[in-house]
């Protein structure tokens, strides 16, 4: 592997890892919110999982990639220094708002994982083969209570389809194309941004049309670009000084 | 995560009707007769008021507990030092939660809806355990929820799940299995912080002195002044008194925390050699009476965040009950 590549394929998984680790903090910040016990449940479930594929990431890093332990990485790193979109980033506001996002991300997951099923880099095919399972029931449970939501009536009908409209141009902030994506792409690491956001579109767009939900036209949607080049909201701030906050008062301690 | 020994009965209830006053004695002797024979109640049986009224207590007070039991520690998740602790607290927060819904259940067996059982906490007339009452102010705090309170909860459940009703005894079994990986993790993290730098030795410490009393508390005030435990005593409602229970806790993990160099704020805490129980400074009752009643650091916070919760799921829930169109596919 050239040295091109290797930062390349640091980046990817880099931005993979970051997206896995904020989005499972945000998650488990319902814990003991959700609307109904189940959802509870469901979203600290979905958190483990996102929290466990951050941690398996960073440890790919780790072993191949001479990268840092996980624990110094993830709750010791710099905000700049953190490529996650800013769709993760995004406080937990209210159900629709954190269901939809769930949506969104979690499919957009499922076909990048998906994708490096056939990745030349063996790490990430062993790793995206082995959480397949589980990310088919997170899109499974997305889009049950996506249609079932939307069936329901009109407010909750009206509060999706405001979330959509919130969360799409957030949502095309995953997709930011990367500046040395070509190392990745012509080596058959991953088929690159633009690839992924139109399977994604392709996955997304047949549930929306079962919820009856107006996707508003993409050409008129400008992403929410900057999180894989460190510019972040300012929600990420304080969610990092959180998250670190017990591991900081000494980092060289087992805790 | 249980609520300990004391099930609270709130004062001035209602009057009973007359038939519910007295029940038919020939089906009371029988149903007396199969709980010392060690026979299970099952939701359809015959069972005297008093009996369903106290089980309904019993286990939704349970139920609140597990449920607001999740809040104190699930504060934590998000600054859970590494990913082992952090995996590690949100699936033993989850699984809390999953307690609570598997207690609902079981106490919607005997007709009260969860609901009505969520309405009543939010209302404060129905409880749940004192300890949650208290703040979890670090993260040593965490580590002693996780193995004492933990510890004592089984202690309780254990002994519930010998009990007469079978709904609720087969919750507790699931449950206690699950308790039992807690309190490992719990016990690990504390192990670490007690072994660890100057800086984590003197959280825990910090931690443990807080947290002595309202562990104390967990069973229930002493057996000389708790009211109407013989009766539940017979039917298998309460299956061993609060000071047995305090007793057979000290027992086994008062020895563990001072094994790891830590001490508890009472000095008079020994165990007698003669009588073979453990001896202590009564722990303030009226402090006790105070927080279940609406007293406690805590106890406005954790009701607001269970009423935010309420308040922001209501459409969630309102469109789960209404559906204009029915799913009827299953999702998998």
């Amino acid at each position: 592997m050239t040295t091109a590549q290797q930062q390349a394929i640091t980046d990817l998984i880099t931005k993979m890892a970051d997206d896995e680790l904020i989005l499972g903090h945000r998650n488990s910040e319902w814990t003991g919110l959700g609307p109904i016990m189940e959802e509870d449940i469901a979203f600290s479930s979905m958190a483990q999982d996102k929290i466990g594929h951050a941690w398996a990431l960073y440890r790919i890093l780790q072993e191949q990639l001479q990268g840092q332990d996980p624990d110094q990485f993830a709750f010791m790193r710099a905000e700049a220094d953190f490529k996650c979109c800013h769709l993760v980033e995004m406080p937990i506001g209210t159900y629709d708002f954190s269901l939809m996002r769930h949506f969104l991300f979690d499919h957009a997951e499922a076909v990048r994982y998906d994708s490096l099923q056939q990745s030349s880099f063996e790490p990430l095919q062993q790793l995206s083969r082995k959480l397949k399972g589980e990310l088919k029931y997170h899109t499974l449970h997305a889009d049950a209570w996506i249609i079932q939501l939307c069936r329901a009536g009109e407010e909750s009908y009206n509060r999706l389809q405001a979330a959509l409209e919130t969360c799409l141009p957030l949502a095309f902030g995953i997709f930011e194309p990367a500046k040395e994506e070509q190392e990745l792409t012509g080596a058959n690491i991953y088929p690159g941004e633009r690839a992924l956001f139109e399977r994604w579109m392709d996955n997304i767009y047949p549930v929306l049309v079962n919820a009856s939900l107006n996707m508003p036209d993409p050409a008129g949607i400008s992403p929410q670009f900057g999180g894989r080049y460190g510019e972040h909201t300012p929600h990420l701030r304080p969610l990092l000084q959180e998250m670190g906050e017990v591991f900081r008062l000494d980092p060289t301690a087992n805790w | 995560m249980y609520g300990g020994g004391y099930i609270f009965d709130e004062p001035n209830r209602k009057q009973l009707r007359e038939e519910q006053l007295h029940d038919d004695p020939e089906k009371l002797a029988a149903f007396e007769e199969r709980i010392a024979k060690g026979e299970k109640i099952e939701p359809g049986d015959w069972m005297p008021v008093e009996y369903r009224r106290q089980l309904t207590r019993l286990i939704e007070q349970h139920a609140h507990s597990e449920v607001i039991g999740a809040l104190p520690e699930g504060t934590w998740i998000t600054r859970a030092p590494g990913f082992k602790r952090k995996l590690a607290l949100i699936a033993k927060v989850q699984d809390e939660v999953g307690h609570g819904q598997l207690l609902y259940n079981a106490a919607e067996t005997l007709g009260k809806s969860r609901e009505a059982m969520i309405n009543d906490l939010l209302s404060g007339k129905s409880k749940y355990s004192n300890v949650f009452n208290y703040p979890a102010m670090t993260w040593a705090d965490v580590t002693v929820i996780g193995f004492l309170i933990d510890a004592a909860a089984i202690v309780n459940q254990v002994a519930n799940a010998k009990g007469s009703y079978g709904p609720y005894c087969r919750a507790l079994e699931r449950i206690c299995y699950e308790e039992s990986f807690h309190l490992k993790q719990g016990h690990d993290a504390l192990i670490e912080l007690a072994t660890g730098t100057p800086v984590q030795k003197a959280m825990l410490q910090d931690a443990l002195n807080r947290w002595w009393q309202p562990i104390m508390h967990f069973f229930g005030p002493p057996d000389k002044v708790s009211q109407h435990s013989e009766k539940l005593m017979q039917w298998k409602v309460k299956m061993a008194s609060n000071d047995e229970m305090r007793n057979q806790f000290l027992d086994a993990y008062v020895p563990k925390i001072w094994e790891l160099g830590l001490t508890l704020p009472d000095a008079h805490l020994h165990k007698n050699p003669e009588t073979g129980r453990w001896e202590y400074t009564d722990p303030d009752w009226d402090l006790f009476f105070k927080v279940i009643n609406g007293g406690g650091p805590c106890n406005q916070e954790r009701l607001q965040v269970r009423k935010w919760a309420e308040t922001e799921g209501r459409w969630v829930r309102k469109a789960l009950m209404k559906p204009e169109e029915r799913k009827v596919m299953p999702v998998a």
